[in-house]
């Protein structure tokens, strides 16, 4: 950073330790990361169990481009771009639902599940003039992993499985929270907060903030569930980055992977009614496996750059504007015979116990948020501090950078990819 | 059970709901919340839904699905200091009218009525609208609400969070 950071490119505001406060508050620099990052990389748009089944449909956004997510009657998934090839209306304004295709609502094209142009009324005016086969909804490049889909304006990008790279190991693992069934979306929260998207970013991957930030939850919550949570002083607690912007914060280190269970570990007494009644149909190592799993895995995967696999929610990040940005924290729980039903309800309670705009953690997280904002306001040159732990982050046997989970290490490793993308031409 | 249409706003059952839930509004805009949970039955529950159809409740996400146990903790939390949400909450200012009363009996009046909030934080106003259902239990010992359901018109979407009650 120079002296006077309004000369600097944006890549050059973001050094290994620190990055300017500018980031959170330029236009410009908002405009650039949504063609520069949200047009060129993966961005997650779904979770499979959202659509499923053929003609199944969900709306939502990459970057601030609407989208509707389709599945076509032979399975395969689409990401088609919301705006009607005549001109330009949105076609779909419903979140989610079924449909056999999508018909403007102006002038009545119509458009099959996987954006082809079927049909336009009174078609002579077109004669000569136009060719339905060039007509088609703009498509994105579609591909999913573990269930967790994403999509792409850049058709020369590598394909999702190697871009998650090392990332794909806990996404495997975070899907074990099924107990042995498949994860399904539950329901979700959204709220607002305004503040960059970049805080949010760093929030999912911020370790440092818990114990005082979330100090009212920790107080409303059973013993139990709080010393699971007490990761601040334990040194098995680490933070790793995986490459291309994506780490890993594992608070609760013996729950990394569900599967790694000696049966030392007693059930937590809150949910005894859980146990007795999965214990009607399930023998004891299907009921252990689902109640171990009741607050999710005991790590956050963050994926560069807008979702996070956080415990037992996906936290996805949508920016609207340099100083506003929309979060979605999506409740999921196992997918099976309604005997699990008892499971998902008690996932839902602890879902919004923390989550939502009137949980018990989200809103003091946002009450941060927003002041990050405002203050960045005061000196934007002064530099935003990710240095925390850098003394101590070593490269762990797999070479991933790694430090304790209060470190900085998730934050510097975004930025790293942050700083990549925008200085790529 | 008596008809909806016939029971009038100033049938003493009604009177008696109507009084309790302006009560419970003021109660909130000013923040006393050990007050406001003193209104609440044992068996009541506290809930801001997100499906705006639903009566499901404990079947569905909700934002918010209080029994007395998650009640009396939100009250803590409210009120201890430690929450930077709540030590910082907008100020609000809430009308509810619209009154209709769905059912009453001798023992409990179902009232619905609109509710619109206006809360101010830091430069600027957010409005809450929302449709409210109360269920009252009148008694001799004291009226007390034993369900409260607040259906915003925009749960379905993203709402600001939020440091106060609805
Ligand atoms: S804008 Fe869609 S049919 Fe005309
Ligand atoms: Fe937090």
């Amino acid at each position: 950073m120079t002296e006077n950071i309004f000369a600097d490119a944006p890549a050059d505001l973001v050094l290994a330790d620190r990055v300017a406060g500018r980031l959170y508050t330029d236009p410009e620099i908002f405009e650039q990361e949504m063609t520069r990052i949200f047009e060129r990389t993966w961005v997650w748009v779904a979770h499979e169990s959202e659509l499923p089944g053929p003609g199944t449909f969900k709306s939502t956004y990459v970057g601030r481009q609407p989208v509707i997510v389709s599945r076509d009657r032979k399975g395969a998934l689409h990401t088609l771009l919301n705006r009607c090839r005549h001109r330009g209306a949105s076609l779909c304004e419903k979140p989610r639902g079924k449909a056999n295709g999508f018909t403007c609502p102006y002038h009545a094209w119509s458009y099959g599940l996987d954006g082809t142009l079927r049909g336009i009324p009174y078609p002579d005016g077109y004669e000569g003039v136009a060719d339905k086969k060039d007509l088609s909804l703009r498509k994105l490049r579609t591909e999913s992993y573990g269930g967790m889909v994403f999509a792409t304006f850049d058709e020369g990008i590598e394909p999702l499985a190697d871009f998650l790279g090392d990332a794909k190991l806990w996404l495997d693992r975070f899907m074990k929270q099924g107990g042995g069934y498949p994860i399904k979306v539950l329901g979700k929260h959204q709220f607002r907060f305004r503040g960059n998207w970049k805080i949010q970013l760093e929030n999912t991957t911020d370790g440092y903030h818990f114990p005082i930030v979330h100090r009212s939850w920790m107080a409303s919550v059973d013993a139990e569930t709080a010393d699971m949570m007490s990761f601040m002083t334990d040194p098995a607690a680490i933070t790793h980055a995986l490459g291309n912007g994506h780490s890993v914060m594992q608070m609760v280190p013996e729950h990394s992977d569900l599967d790694a269970d000696d049966g030392s570990e007693p059930l937590q007494a809150r949910f005894d009614h859980v146990v007795a009644e999965l214990s009607k149909t399930l023998d004891d190592a299907a009921v252990r496996k689902l109640v171990r799993a009741m607050h999710g895995t005991g790590f956050n995967l963050n994926l560069f750059p807008n979702v996070s696999m956080s415990a037992a929610f996906f936290r996805v990040l949508r920016p609207i504007s340099v100083d506003e940005t929309l979060i979605e924290h999506i409740a999921i729980g196992p997918d099976g015979p309604p005997e699990l039903d008892v499971v998902n309800r008690e996932r839902l309670r602890i879902h919004e116990h923390f989550q939502g705009p009137f949980g018990f953690g989200t809103p003091d997280d946002a009450e941060g948020w927003d002041r990050v904002q405002r203050g960045a306001q005061a000196a934007p040159d002064m530099p935003i501090l990710v240095n925390r732990g850098l003394g101590r982050e070593k490269d762990d046997e797999h070479g991933w950078p790694t430090a304790h989970v209060t470190d900085e290490t998730g934050m510097r490793a975004a930025y790293r990819m942050w700083k990549q993308m925008m200085s790529d031409d | 059970m008596t008809d909806t249409i016939t029971v009038p706003l100033t049938d003493v059952r009604v009177a008696r709901a109507v009084e309790l839930v302006w009560r419970e509004a003021e109660l909130l805009d000013r923040k006393d919340y050990l007050v406001w949970q003193e209104l609440y039955t044992d068996d009541a529950r506290y809930i801001v839904p997100i499906d705006p159809d639903t009566e499901d409740f404990p079947g569905t996400l909700n934002m918010i699905y209080d029994d007395a146990r998650m009640r009396a903790m939100r009250v803590t939390r409210m009120t201890e200091g430690y929450a930077i949400a709540a030590v910082d909450a907008a100020r609000t200012v809430r009308t509810v009218s619209r009154f209709v009363p769905e059912t009453v009996t001798d023992t409990e009046v179902v009232l619905r009525s609109a509710q619109v909030l206006i809360a101010y934080k830091r430069g600027r106003h957010d409005i809450w609208a929302a449709d409210v259902r109360h269920r009252v239990r009148l008694s001799d010992s004291g009226d007390r609400i034993a369900e409260k359901v607040v259906r915003l018109v925009d749960s379905e979407d993203a709402v600001p969070a939020a440091g106060f009650l609805l």
